[in-house]
Parts: C-alpha cells; sequence; structure tokens
C-alpha cells in the first residue's frame, strides 16, 4: 500500500526551535531514506517531520583531542570524504557499503543510530570503536556508550523530545587492522544477511588485541567478547581462527526472515571469522 | 508555502506544501515528466536527480529540502535543445531498451563523471549499482559511459 497524500514537514532554522517542536511530539527528519517510507506507507505516524538535516549545530566532522566528532546529519557521504575520518578505517569501509552513491549522499550516520536498525551498516563501526552518542533535548544533554544507545531493532534509549546531536569516536591505537564484510542476497543495494566488522591489533602474526561486531545476526549488532577474548595469543590464520568458528555462531542470536533463515545466518557469521585472515 | 529554487539553470517559485515530494513537485506542478518514479521507496534509482551538484532520490526528497538548491533533471541535459554526449551514447550502444530506467541512470552517470571524468568499468558498475534496469542488462549502460567519458575529455 502506497500513499501519495503529502507529509507535513517543518524546517525550524535554529536547534532550539527544532527541539521545541521534537518536544511536542514531532519526528525528527534527516536523510529521509527510511523515515519517509515508513511515513508514506503509514507504517510510523507523527504529528508532523521536523527536518533537521540542515541544522548547523548537526554538521560538520570535528577532530578533537581524543577523537573526532560527527554531526548527527552528516551524511554518508560527507563523512567518506572528509580527512578527519582517515583514522578511521573500519568507519570508512562499512560506509562504503550502504546502499548507492545517492543514498550515501541522502542517509546520515545520526539517522543510522535513530533507526537502530539490527542491519545497520553505519552501526558496526561505532560498536568496534566504542563510540559515544551525544543526545540533546530542551531540558539538556547527555551522552550514552552507543551500546547503551541502541536497545533492540528499532528501539532506542532517545526519550520523548530528544534528539541525536552528534558521535564522537575516539583515536584507535595504533596499528589497527580494519576488516568489513558484509554478505548479502545479491551485489548491490544490499541489506546484509549477516556483516562482520573487526579491529585486529597483531605483532609478527599473533593477535594481541581483537574487536568485532557482528551485523544482522541478533536484535542489535553484538560484540562477541568471549570470541575476542579467546583470539588474543591465538595466531592470525585459517586454521586457529577455525577453532573459534562454532564459539562465533554460537553467539549469535539470529532469525528467520524474508532474505535468510536463521541457521544460514548463524553459519555465516561463524565463516566469516575465516576470512579474518585473508583481510 | 512558497518554494524557490534553481532547476537547470533559471529560477523558479512555486507553491507547494512543503511536505509535497520532490518528485512530484517536479512531475506534476513543473510538468517535468523526465524524472520517473519506479518504486518510490528508494530502492530503484529511477527518480535520481542531482541536488547541488550530488545524486538524489526525487522519491525520498521532500520539496522542501529543494529550497534554495540548483536542482538539475534530465530536461536539463539537452537544455540548448542538443543531446549531451551521454544521452548520444546510450542511444549509440542500445543502453536503451524500454527507457524507464534511463533518466535516472543518465543523471546517476551524470554524477559520476562529474566526480570522476575517468572512471574504471568497475567504478561504473558500481556507482550506477543504485540504478536497476530491468530489459537492457547493464553491459550496455556501462560501455556507454566510458564512450561519454571519452567523449566528454
Amino acid at each position: 500500500m502506497r500513499r501519495t497524500g503529502t507529509v507535513e514537514i517543518v524546517h525550524p532554522r535554529y536547534l532550539g526551535e527544532a527541539l521545541c517542536l521534537v518536544a511536542d511530539g514531532g519526528r525528527p527528519l534527516a536523510g529521509g531514506t527510511d523515515l519517509f517510507v515508513r511515513v508514506r506507507r503509514g507504517t510510523e505516524t507523527a504529528p508532523c517531520l521536523v527536518f533537521v538535516g540542515e541544522l548547523e549545530e548537526l554538521r560538520g566532522v570535528r577532530e578533537t583531542e581524543a577523537g573526532i566528532e560527527i554531526g548527527a546529519a552528516e551524511t554518508h557521504a560527507e563523512i567518506l570524504a572528509h580527512p578527519a575520518t582517515e583514522r578511521f578505517a573500519v568507519l570508512r569501509l562499512a560506509l562504503r557499503t550502504i546502499g548507492s552513491p545517492a543514498i550515501r549522499a541522502m542517509g546520515t550516520l545520526g539517522g543510522n543510530l535513530a533507526n537502530a536498525s539490527p542491519s545497520g551498516d553505519g552501526l558496526i563501526p561505532l560498536y568496534l570503536h566504542e563510540a559515544r552518542v551525544r543526545l540533546v533535548s530542551i531540558h539538556g544533554t547527555r551522552e550514552l556508550a552507543v551500546e547503551e544507545f541502541i536497545l533492540g531493532p528499532g528501539k532506542t534509549a532517545l526519550r520523548q523530545g530528544e534528539l541525536v546531536r552528534s558521535i564522537t569516536i575516539p583515536f584507535p591505537r595504533d596499528g589497527a587492522q580494519a576488516y568489513f564484510r558484509k554478505v548479502g542476497r545479491r551485489q548491490a543495494l544490499i541489506i546484509a544477511v549477516a556483516s562482520l566488522g573487526a579491529l585486529v591489533w597483531a605483532d609478527d602474526g599473533v593477535i594481541r588485541e581483537a574487536r568485532l561486531a557482528l551485523g544482522s545476526v541478533a536484535p542489535t549488532v553484538v560484540r562477541p567478547r568471549a570470541v575476542e577474548r579467546a583470539l588474543v595469543n591465538r595466531p592470525l590464520t585459517v586454521k586457529a581462527l577455525t577453532e573459534l568458528r562454532d564459539a562465533l555462531s554460537s553467539a549469535v542470536r539470529p532469525i528467520s526472515d524474508l532474505r535468510a533463515s536463521a541457521d544460514y545466518r548463524r553459519q555465516v557469521a561463524g565463516n566469516l571469522l575465516l576470512d579474518l585472515a585473508s583481510g | 508555502m512558497t518554494l524557490r529554487f534553481r532547476l537547470n539553470g533559471r529560477a523558479v517559485t512555486v507553491e507547494a506544501p512543503p511536505g509535497r515530494r520532490l518528485l512530484d513537485l517536479l512531475r506534476e506542478d513543473l510538468g517535468l515528466t523526465g524524472t520517473k518514479e519506479g518504486c518510490g521507496e528508494g530502492e530503484c534509482g529511477a527518480c535520481t536527480v542531482l541536488v547541488d551538484g550530488k545524486p538524489r532520490l526525487a522519491c525520498l526528497t521532500a520539496a522542501i529540502q529543494a529550497a534554495g538548491k540548483d536542482v538539475l533533471t534530465i530536461e536539463g541535459l539537452a537544455s540548448s535543445g542538443r543531446l549531451h554526449p551521454l544521452q548520444e551514447a546510450f542511444i549509440a550502444t542500445a543502453g536503451v531498451q524500454c527507457g524507464f530506467c534511463t533518466p535516472g541512470l543518465i543523471m546517476a552517470a551524470y554524477a559520476l563523471l562529474q566526480e570522476n571524468p575517468r572512471p574504471t568499468r568497475d567504478e561504473i558498475r558500481e556507482y550506477l549499482a543504485g540504478n536497476l534496469c530491468r530489459c537492457t542488462g547493464y553491459a550496455q549502460v556501462a560501455e556507454a559511459v566510458e564512450r561519454a567519458a571519452e567523449r566528454l575529455r
């Protein structure tokens, strides 16, 4: 069912104005690549949409002493092109796989967060880098770790009247190898069946620290911490990784849906681990 | 509300509700039917237009998001009365069959060549990944973009 009616939408000029509108029940709209579709289908209702995509306060990427801060309304394409994101290879690898050039020129990282999709490609690097989410409302600001912010499919810790303002990502320790792979049903415009992102620090082929984040295989992106710990002091070889394949398959909680069965997702999740040795 | 923006190089002023889709504004209010509606939910790329030089899907863009911007549609490519080299190349390689996806493909290809005047075959295929075609197949399309890139250099 497709509605052709017009959506109520307002365009505040300042953050304060936007926060008042959101406090009154308006739904923030940034890139619109998901929300616009849901509102038109009627699966999402709000008295009005508040267009926040061009608010100065939600824009830009800036480098701080500890890392970078990305405005919530910064598009994937802008983040990819910004020199400050060069040190975050896994962020760039993941964002590059989102949709198509037009989708990347529209969709935003803040939108990816607020959407809280288990298959949100942009979320995986945020889990790996242990990013924090800055929220703002007419009552003030607060900050949450990304793992505290996302609670389930489409569910976040956002309170009534709150907006995602920015995302802060700390610089990683030097020497991390970045890895990102998503498996889908086709080659283009993929919504993942399973995806794995990783940061691996290794000396002479031996893993010193590993962070893994899996998408589309649980209600939220997951960090399989027991597997991460078990990787330490193992050689980065297919043989050594194979020993942990089943552990990784057991660490995920996938569902069956139109894209794949839960069993297939579990198997793919385990197999993706072996890929780290060739990445 | 009154919306003002540039459309294919000309200033336009139009009355529209702010939540009207840019797609409907172009096709119904301004009579530019070159931009097509395929899926209406951002999966097919048929409604690709350029906004301030960047590719965008007109079906997922609210009219208010075009305010003050520079919008380029397929009609703007041949505004001088002569076909753009991309349009000529699509014809020459038979990159058009039913033609429904063609305006979106050409606008995406136009955006690619603005960013990267010398794309490889793989870069072309990757850049056009969001534009679905159900009859031509993509080989002739990629060839058309290569040809046009050569002519534009």
